[in-house]
């Protein structure tokens, strides 16, 4: 486990670091050289964070089942436990007992793989994620760029899962999920290039330390809507579900799949949901930045936790109250508006932060502007393009009426 | 034999046998499933090297990028090559003695290469800072940089103009 | 400590393997295929000469960013065109896209 900046200074305040330093020596005292150990300890941290991530997903659903149903105006899951909490325990043991149907003419081992990757793919980012001070599976300094190279990994599983199921239906939805994510990926890349730079690193917890004062949220609000609308696109969650739309192409790639198959797919699905959230929280939100961390290190992980639940909820909330968009939409979204605001906020930030850092201005304030100029702007260019349509229809429906007025009101 | 010639020695069997079924396997999207586990062991190899930040950069583009894309391209392409027509044309036989006869002469020049060993490695967040320092320095590599941008653009807007549907007159 | 001479005739059986696809392959897609492997292998070749050999040097780093675009730009025009024939020509077999023949 690396060591951080921030100095322990008693041993119960850190229970990882206890925990890690009591199996290191009794790894050791059983006589195994220290380089063994080491990979030992790294196999045994990669199961226990990617057991626990799969855990926490029956969680999750249950979590979001009952705020969707609150949503709309529903009960939701109330039989099974308490508050009905094993509901999804019990879907869990009824999709493990069910068959996993091969379809006839499939790609075998293609359909096997493909749930397999798209879970791998999910829970691999979390491999950077820095959970509290000093407790991070690898702190790697390229750790934004992991980020984005594994969690395109997801769209190969995707692809795998449509090519392989040898079914029009899946076909399409695997198509639509590679178009939707291929391009969303340009708008994302573009916003978490900017805390890149306000940070000056692209190491997970370095940008974790530099929001000790100022969270990145506030100087850089528009970066974080834009990272929040392309990685809700690139999990597919509503409104951007259509790649697998029921009422359209019967939930698209993951048709042909059953049982336990299938429950990787959808568990990979809230997984991804909850780890977007998690990055939201790291990279905008300070990660396990607040009060009193310095002196316990263990209350960051519950400052973590708290913000990623908070954005989780904001996830589910977006999914219960938003329609589901056309795939035309979808693509105008992307490259007519997300992906050239991405990019004048990029160029902006990064003109700005190198004069405000030689003219020794407030950072947090030159940014608030500069983000709210941009907005104004994107305000009145929308303005203005909503008035020249509505122009040109009032001029094709009714060519009877004289000079519309449609820039006065 | 150490960890690292056995992590070498795994990985480089991996590629290769992934390469030779990416030139072989009948299955074309088969074949762009197999590319993508050569570009992964590179990858790898590329980690044993000590660079990360090539490692994820082979992954971010090869992979998410480039593999993905020529599996689509497979896809869209499906319908005149049907997978049971031959996949080898007649000169398949001269092709693999042409490859075995470089294979050999590039053998030969690697075994005169000098045996060198690794020496000391700055950090990796200090070089990942002077790579970048030297991408925008004039006296570094600015040309070839913006030469890489400009090609890139070029690529985007030539590849866009010839895969456009044609509208009219054509 | 892997040996350089490792790296190099791993590199070297890569590019003739794709060297044999390339000249081999009747799928212009796969022919596509050979050369990205070609690429690769030349790129584990830059990459081991930079760490054995000039490790305080970038430029062979450079090198290798400079291949990766342009291996991007070449998948997207080359898979652009390979598109844009079977359109026209309905095929992607290379030696039935004989028209410059003459």
């Amino acid at each position: 486990m690396p060591t951080s900046a921030i100095s322990f200074d008693s041993r119960m305040s850190d229970p990882f670091t206890t925990i890690d330093q009591f199996i290191k020596g009794l790894l050791i005292g059983l006589g195994l050289d220290a380089a063994v150990t080491d990979i030992v300890l790294n196999i045994v941290g990669a199961v226990v964070l990617g057991s626990v991530v799969g855990a926490v997903a029956i969680l999750l659903i249950w979590a979001e089942r009952k705020l969707l149903a609150r949503i709309q105006d529903r009960i939701g899951p109330n039989r099974v436990g308490p508050y009905g909490l094993l509901q999804t325990v019990a879907d869990a043991l009824k999709l493990i007992t069910k068959e996993v149907l091969i379809p006839k003419g499939a790609d075998r081992y293609v359909f096997i793989m493909a749930p397999m990757v798209v879970v791998a793919g999910v829970i691999g980012l979390w491999a950077v994620m820095p959970l509290a001070p000093g407790l991070i599976g690898s702190d790697i300094n390229v750790g934004l760029l992991y980020i984005i190279a594994i969690g395109a990994i997801g769209t190969l599983g995707i692809i795998m899962a449509g090519l392989s199921s040898n079914n029009k239906y899946a076909l399409l939805g695997a198509f639509r999920t590679v178009a939707q994510m291929l391009s969303y990926t340009v708008p994302l890349i573009l916003a978490l290039l900017i805390p890149v730079m306000l940070a000056g690193s692209m190491g997970m917890s370095t940008i974790v330390e530099a929001q000790g004062s100022v969270w990145f949220i506030f100087l850089a609000p528009l970066a974080a809507l834009i990272f929040f609308i392309s990685s809700m696109a690139e999990v597919g969650r509503a409104p951007f579900d259509l790649t697998e739309a029921e009422s359209e192409i019967v939930a698209g790639y993951h048709i042909e799949y059953s049982g336990m198959a299938f429950g990787m797919f959808f568990v990979g699905e809230f997984i991804h949901a909850y780890t977007i959230s998690a990055l939201f929280t790291v990279i905008f939100l300070g990660g396990w930045q607040g009060p009193g961390v310095e002196s316990f290190p263990l209350i960051g992980f519950f400052y973590f936790i708290l913000k990623t639940s908070v954005m989780y909820f904001v996830v589910i909330w977006v999914r219960g109250t938003f329609p589901r968009i056309r795939i035309d939409q979808m693509n105008a979204f992307n490259w007519k508006f997300i992906t050239p605001l991405a990019l004048v906020v990029f160029m902006v930030t990064a003109i700005l932060d190198k004069l405000v850092i030689e003219a020794g201005f407030n950072r947090t304030a030159v940014h608030l502007a500069a983000n709210a100029l941009i907005v104004l702007g994107t305000f009145f260019l929308l303005r203005a393009h909503a008035a020249s349509l509505r122009r040109r229809l009032e001029v094709t429906d009714r060519p009877q009426v004289q000079q519309p007025e449609a820039a006065s009101d | 034999m150490t960890v690292p010639q056995i992590i070498f020695l795994a990985t480089a069997a991996v590629t290769l046998i992934a390469a030779l079924m990416v030139v072989t396997v009948p299955r074309l999207v088969h074949a762009g499933l197999w590319l993508i586990l050569a570009l992964g062991g590179i990858a790898v190899l590329f980690i044993l090297l000590e660079n990360g930040f090539l490692a994820v950069v082979q992954v971010a583009i090869y992979i998410d990028a480039i593999a993905i894309l020529i599996i689509i391209a497979v896809m869209l392409t499906r319908a005149v090559m049907s997978d049971t027509d031959p996949q080898i044309n007649r000169m398949w036989l001269a092709s693999a003695l042409a490859s075995l006869i470089i294979m050999a002469g590039l053998l030969v020049i690697v075994s005169q290469a000098p045996d060198a060993s690794r020496g000391p490695l700055v950090d990796a967040e200090v070089g990942l800072d002077a790579l970048g320092r030297a991408l925008v320095d004039v006296d570094g590599f600015i040309l070839p940089f913006e030469v890489a941008s400009v090609l890139l653009v070029a690529a985007l807007v030539g590849s866009i103009m010839v895969a456009m549907t044609p509208t009219r007159g054509d | 400590m892997v040996p350089l001479s490792w790296y190099l005739t791993l590199a070297a059986a890569l590019f003739a393997v794709g060297l044999f696809g390339v000249l081999a392959r009747r799928n212009a897609i796969a022919i596509l295929m050979g050369i990205e492997l070609m690429l690769n292998a030349v790129n584990l070749n830059l990459l081991a000469f930079w760490r054995y050999l000039w490790s305080d040097n970038l430029t062979g780093v450079v090198f290798i960013i400079v291949v990766l675009a342009v291996a991007a730009a070449e998948v997207a025009v080359g898979l652009a065109l390979i598109i844009s024939i079977y359109r026209r020509r309905s095929t992607v077999v290379v030696e039935e896209i004989d028209l410059l023949r003459w």
